[in-house]
């Protein structure tokens, strides 16, 4: 899996033969030995964060599976069970809740990172890619599980999202039926959709594979972008990085667990504590905080179709990204010009997650909030289809350092 | 290879191997259609749920003014007693400036007496646009959006007294559901 020579030797008669038929062991050793850059900032611990998310996640999913009861007569008071009767449910229950906002804030984190860095720049597309697929399976994921609780939120976030299937011209109103295994969200859509929230952790964990094999074949990206040289620009993964992202994972933690512990609904909605009623929409509809932005854009369209279309062309665009953007020089840090476009794109993705959460006709500071959206959207597209070509094409950057160490120790190297 | 493996190529005849393949490659791909064909379908509507497609309602229980809300196929139905101003009011509009152009006679079916009944709008209660409840109780005028019949919260849609949609994202018509009169005051949904 890793692409550098390995320097694993088995010390014992059964690891001798172990490794002679199933290198596994090689395996593990080469990959805490993986050369990493020596330069890695926090920036970079977000991989090994978003691991451990994967696993709390899968981990309090299964117990909760183990009360859940996916009918629609009892699948909201089961989840009302868990919290109060359940040992322990108390706990496990926003464990679960809080960790999928968790792991889109440390996904979200470990994306822009990404992005400023240049990381998805060759040799690193296929895992730019691989991590675009594994966004598209977690935002899946993560609407199909906030069904799962059977509030307000839940039926009729399920029915609006559902419907953007009936919005396709011709096929649309049969898929989404056949989606829904009826004529409207009820018991056959709660079924499957319990299914496939648990298949798809699983289908993750699979691609996070293909990420990090690609990843370490490429080799990883750095601060500067500069590829390591010779042996003095990397560490040892362990122990050097193991310690890092220990750390950060430890920080990460207690801001998990502030949440947890003290505002476990703070990122849901209220309306979820109303058990699901098909008579009756809420007055405001909103999406879980974490697609909010995408909200924004659907809602900035006065047209179905043309909404839906540019809601999904804002996460299509992510995986031609490497192709789009035409500079050779990997990190903002070099890109004196690029770097204001790329903190005014941060800017705009903010603001749509702030306008996906308003009402379209809302004023804010004297304009309505839909063209606060419009204008946002019309830069998230910008930066990805005008600036990133277009720069890369005029821009010209600093000078790149000669290497990482002489980057990080200056002369003194 | 060992040597059980026919050393003279000469003797191969290539055209009956690749129709061999060709041959075990189609029956393969016909199994595997034959076999995912049950596994697509079985996502779609159960015997069940089709069955539970009809419901009556009778007319006269409805006040002028007031709207019966009634779950059909997992959906409201709504059917509103309309006032003579809301009837005048979607018959007066001009067809041509509508976004899905209908009269409100269109949008009506005919009693056993063979005459439409204008009274009484019967429709899915279900935006066009992504599937949220609009709401037009009868009396709130700020809930009734500004075409006096309907506003979806969702995003913003606003239908008119004949249920057509005016302003704002939805694209289409509030539903009419398939429904008949069996008496000139019971209707059967479905």
């Amino acid at each position: 899996m890793s692409g550098h020579p390995s320097t694993y030797e088995p010390k014992y008669a059964a690891s001798k033969w172990l490794d002679k038929r199933l290198p596994i062991i090689r395996m593990g050793a080469d990959f805490m030995t993986y050369p990493s850059p020596r330069n890695l900032n926090y920036w970079w611990t977000f991989g090994g964060i978003l691991s451990l998310c994967l696993v709390a996640q899968i981990i309090t999913g299964i117990i909760l599976a183990m009360h859940y009861v996916p009918h629609v007569d009892m699948a909201f008071d089961s989840v009302q069970r868990i919290k109060r009767d359940v040992p322990f449910g108390w706990l496990i229950q926003p464990m679960h809740a809080v960790g999928a906002s968790m792991f889109f804030l440390a996904v979200y984190t470990h994306m822009f990172r990404g992005l400023y860095y240049g990381s998805y720049k060759a040799p690193r597309e296929m895992v730019w890619i691989f991590g675009c697929v594994i966004y598209l399976l977690m935002m899946a994921t993560g609407f199909l599980g906030y069904t799962l609780p059977w509030g307000q939120m839940s039926f009729w976030g399920a029915t609006v999202i559902t419907g953007f299937f009936g919005a396709i011209p011709i096929v649309g109103e049969s898929l989404q039926q056949w989606l829904l295994g009826g004529f409207a969200v009820d018991n056959p859509t709660l079924n499957r959709f319990f299914a496939l929230h648990y298949l798809l952790p699983f289908v993750i964990a699979a691609v996070v594979g293909l990420h990090v094999w690609a990843m370490h074949h490429a080799g990883q990206n750095n601060p500067i972008g500069v590829e390591p040289k010779s042996k003095e620009d990397t560490l040892s993964f362990h122990p050097y990085y193991t310690v890092k992202d220990g750390f950060a994972v430890v920080v990460f933690l207690l801001i998990f667990a502030f949440f947890v512990f003290y505002q476990p609904d703070a990122l849901g909605h209220a309306d979820n504590y109303i058990k699901a009623d098909p008579m009756a929409t809420p007055p405001h509809i909103v999406p879980e905080w974490y697609f909010l932005p995408f909200y924004a854009i659907l809602r900035a369209v006065p047209d179905k179709l043309m909404g839906i279309l540019l809601m999904v062309g804002a996460i299509a665009v992510l995986f031609i990204l490497p192709w789009l953007d035409t500079s050779k020089v990997r990190s903002m840090r070099f890109r004196p010009v690029t770097r204001l476009w790329f903190i005014l794109f941060v800017i705009a993705c903010f603001i749509l997650g702030w306008h996906g959460a308003l009402s379209p006709d809302q004023p804010v500071m004297g304009v309505k909030s839909v063209w606060w959206s419009r204008a946002a959207t019309l830069y998230y597209f910008a930066f990805f289809l005008v600036i990133l070509p277009v720069m890369g094409l005029i821009e010209k950057p600093k000078e790149l350092p000669e290497s990482i160490t002489k980057s990080v120790l200056g002369e003194a190297s | 290879m060992s040597n059980h493996t026919n050393t003279s190529h000469e003797n191969i005849d290539e055209d009956k191997r690749d129709f061999i393949y060709i041959a075990t490659g189609a029956v393969a791909a016909a199994g595997a259609a034959a076999l995912a064909w049950p596994l697509v379908m079985q996502m779609g509507k159960a015997a069940d749920t089709l069955a539970a497609g009809a419901i009556e309602i009778d007319l006269s229980k409805i006040s002028e003014g007031q709207q019966l809300k009634m779950l059909w196929r997992g959906k409201p139905v709504f059917v509103r007693h309309r006032t003579s101003g809301e009837i005048a009011e979607a018959e007066a509009v001009d067809v041509a400036d509508l976004k899905d152009p209908q009269t409100d006679d269109q949008r009506l079916v005919a009693t056993p007496g063979g005459k439409l009944d204008p009274k009484y709008l019967v429709m899915v209660g279900v935006c066009t646009h992504f599937g949220c409840i609009p709401v037009g109780e009868q009396g709130k005028v700020d809930a009734q959006g500004q075409y006096g019949g309907w506003y979806c919260p969702c995003h913003g849609s606003h239908y008119d007294t004949s249920g057509r949609i005016r302003k704002g994202p939805a694209p289409k018509n509030l539903e009419i559901p398939p429904y008949e009169y069996l008496s000139d005051t019971v209707i059967k949904v479905g």
